[in-house]
């Protein structure tokens, strides 16, 4: 079976994010990227199921130039291609934008499944992987923290408020999963190096046939209109612990009245 | 005339869920509040919908709903949407919440603004306020698309009020075509939650990496215990397997407004005060002095979480006579 696996190239958790007052986006240039742990999960995910059906994984994402290291850990994590929607005609694109863009590019290849992380780490809106599958027409199974795949169905555990339910569909289908499903492996030595000789495919906006109706700044249904600080909590006290750090905090306890 | 609003009502556990009573409670301050209601409910689903400012319930109560995931309501509720076009429809930042608002925004080809923490409405026009990265900023943003305007709030963002009004009722038909049966949830699987339920609950005590392994929880449960409050977690230590999903507090997690947050070990990542930083009173302990948790917290205690709790949890037993 062949899956595509959607995700996001985000700057590292190091980096403290921020806002760019003239565009309103996030700052992304120039900024040190890593492959999203919740796309890692889910490239975890597809390298599982065709480890034990046979297949391949093509990786997918949409992002500046600075997003082909995170595509890299892809391949050297053990994917066997990967595509790139490259173009400065994307940026800006609100959550649909994005989805028609991916499911562009999706509708151009053979596949038995899409995986998606649910949401990015960067900004979690978690509402495009539904998005992606009704715009190709796939039953979207969505949250899932456990995917199994026999014969022809696709069977997920999705979390639910209290618990999970077990859901299922056939292939073709899409999968959200959760950035816990599973641990990302590390990628091996031999990985690394067969990753540099994948060549990745880029796609521009023309490529795909979307114009900017469709995707980018002048297509986004959601604007933002101002940014700014949030509203601050008055500063606290911080102590240093000097042995009676505990007591201090049931005294404060005793004057909110919860003891 | 004011504007039409739509609220998705959600039952979850038997019961209408807090989320959706806020939302209506909001939707009837600024517009003419209508909800759908959809699946089996309790029997008292409408009546509760009414008295929280639901003017009309749109219901159905076919066993499709169940059955099936998310296809046949985004069907149902495209429906309604055209055949009404109410100027709003409200979704709480759900599972089922999220999976309806994304299928609508495709089919629409409409926006929709998740993580919404306020909105005005007005002749149509939104405009809502939402934590932008984590909390670091507040955003305003709008939908310029004709047609529904879909709003995904955060839970707690508004108050519930129970008004006492009553709402009529309209039956809809569920969708027959087998496209909208593709999805077959074939179990619901409740995972039992050690201690009390982190939503609703008055006081928290979180833990976060800073507690180093799984056994070191035993203390957090012992405090939570003593100030009658649950117990929750960071996303890092849910991903290291040492408590389940269903304790996770943050963006990816729950929502949660306690009176009394106790931070333990919590160094305070954006997605992670996301989820608490509106709790009334935060206290933080923490060995790092530059730890960000510090910047919200109402009192910090730079120093050795292992050293101050048992401390703490000794001083509360003595005040409170028990040892």
């Amino acid at each position: 079976m062949h899956v595509i696996v959607c995700g996001k190239v985000i700057p590292d958790s190091s980096v403290i994010l921020e806002i760019d007052p003239s565009t309103k986006r996030m700052r992304r240039k120039d900024l040190p990227h890593e492959l999203d742990p919740a796309a890692a999960s889910a490239v975890e995910t597809a390298l599982r199921l065709v480890e034990q059906h046979g297949g391949s994984v093509t990786f997918l994402t949409m992002g500046i130039p600075d997003a082909t290291v995170g595509i890299r850990r892809a391949l050297a994590m053990g994917a066997t291609a990967a595509i790139h929607l490259l173009d400065d005609a994307f940026a800006g694109s609100d959550t649909l934008g994005t989805a028609k863009a991916l499911a562009a590019a999706i509708r151009r290849e053979t596949y038995d499944l899409v995986i998606c992380a649910t949401e990015s780490s960067d900004s979690y809106s978690g509402i495009v992987p539904v998005q992606i599958a009704q715009l190709l027409g796939l039953p979207p199974l969505t949250f899932a923290n456990q995917v199994s795949v026999e014969g022809n169905a696709v069977t997920v555990h999705r979390q639910s408020e209290t618990g999970y339910s077990v859901v299922t569909a056939e292939l073709p289908a899409l999968v959200s999963t959760t950035s816990g499903i599973c641990e990302p492996r590390y990628p091996q030595l031999k990985g690394i190096m067969a990753a540099r000789k994948i060549e990745i495919r880029a796609y521009t906006a023309a490529d795909l046939d979307l114009g900017p109706d469709q995707v980018g700044e002048a297509a986004a249904r959601e604007r933002v209109l101002a940014v700014g600080p949030p509203p601050t909590r008055s500063a606290g006290r911080v102590i240093e612990d000097q042995g009676d750090g505990g007591a201090q905090i049931a005294d404060y306890l005793m004057s909110l009245g919860v003891i | 005339m004011p504007d039409l609003i739509w609220v998705y009502a959600e039952v979850v556990e038997g019961a209408i869920t807090p989320t959706t009573l806020e939302l209506l409670t909001k939707a009837s301050e600024v517009g003419t509040a209508e909800a759908i209601l959809l699946g089996s409910a309790p029997a008292d689903a409408v009546e509760t919908l009414g008295a929280h400012g639901a003017q009309k319930v749109y219901r159905s109560d076919d066993a499709l709903f169940d059955d099936f995931l998310t296809l046949p309501a985004v069907e149902t509720v495209a429906g309604l949407i055209e055949s009404h076009q109410p100027a709003a429809v409200l979704f709480a930042s759900s599972y089922a919440g999220r999976d309806l608002a994304a299928g609508l925004c495709a089919r629409f080809d409409c926006g929709a603004i998740t993580d919404v923490g306020d909105f005005q409405l007005r002749d149509g026009t939104v405009e809502a306020t939402i934590p932008a990265l984590g909390g670091s900023y507040l955003s305003t943003t709008t939908l310029v698309n004709q047609g529904p305007k879909l709003l995904l709030v955060r839970p707690k963002s508004f108050e519930p009020n129970r008004t006492g009004g009553t709402a009529t009722v309209e039956q809809v038909a569920a969708p027959s075509s087998d496209s909208v049966r593709r999805v077959r949830i074939l179990d619901r699987v409740t995972v039992p939650v050690e201690g009390p339920q982190l939503e609703g609950a008055r006081n928290i005590v979180a833990g976060g990496r800073g507690l180093k392994s799984a056994e070191a929880f035993h203390m957090l449960h012992e405090l939570a215990d003593l100030i009658g409050g649950a117990v929750g977690a960071t996303r890092a230590v849910v991903d290291a397997a040492w408590v389940p999903y269903s304790m996770q507090i943050g963006q990816t997690g729950k929502t949660v407004k306690p009176n009394v947050y106790i931070a333990c070990g919590i160094s305070g990542a954006i997605q992670h005060l996301a989820g608490m930083k509106t709790s009334k009173a935060i206290i933080a302990v923490n060995t790092d002095p530059e730890a960000p948790i510090f910047k919200i917290a109402d009192l910090g205690v730079v120093g050795d979480v292992f050293q101050i709790l048992p401390q703490l949890i000794a001083e509360i037993k003595k005040r409170k006579g028990l040892a």
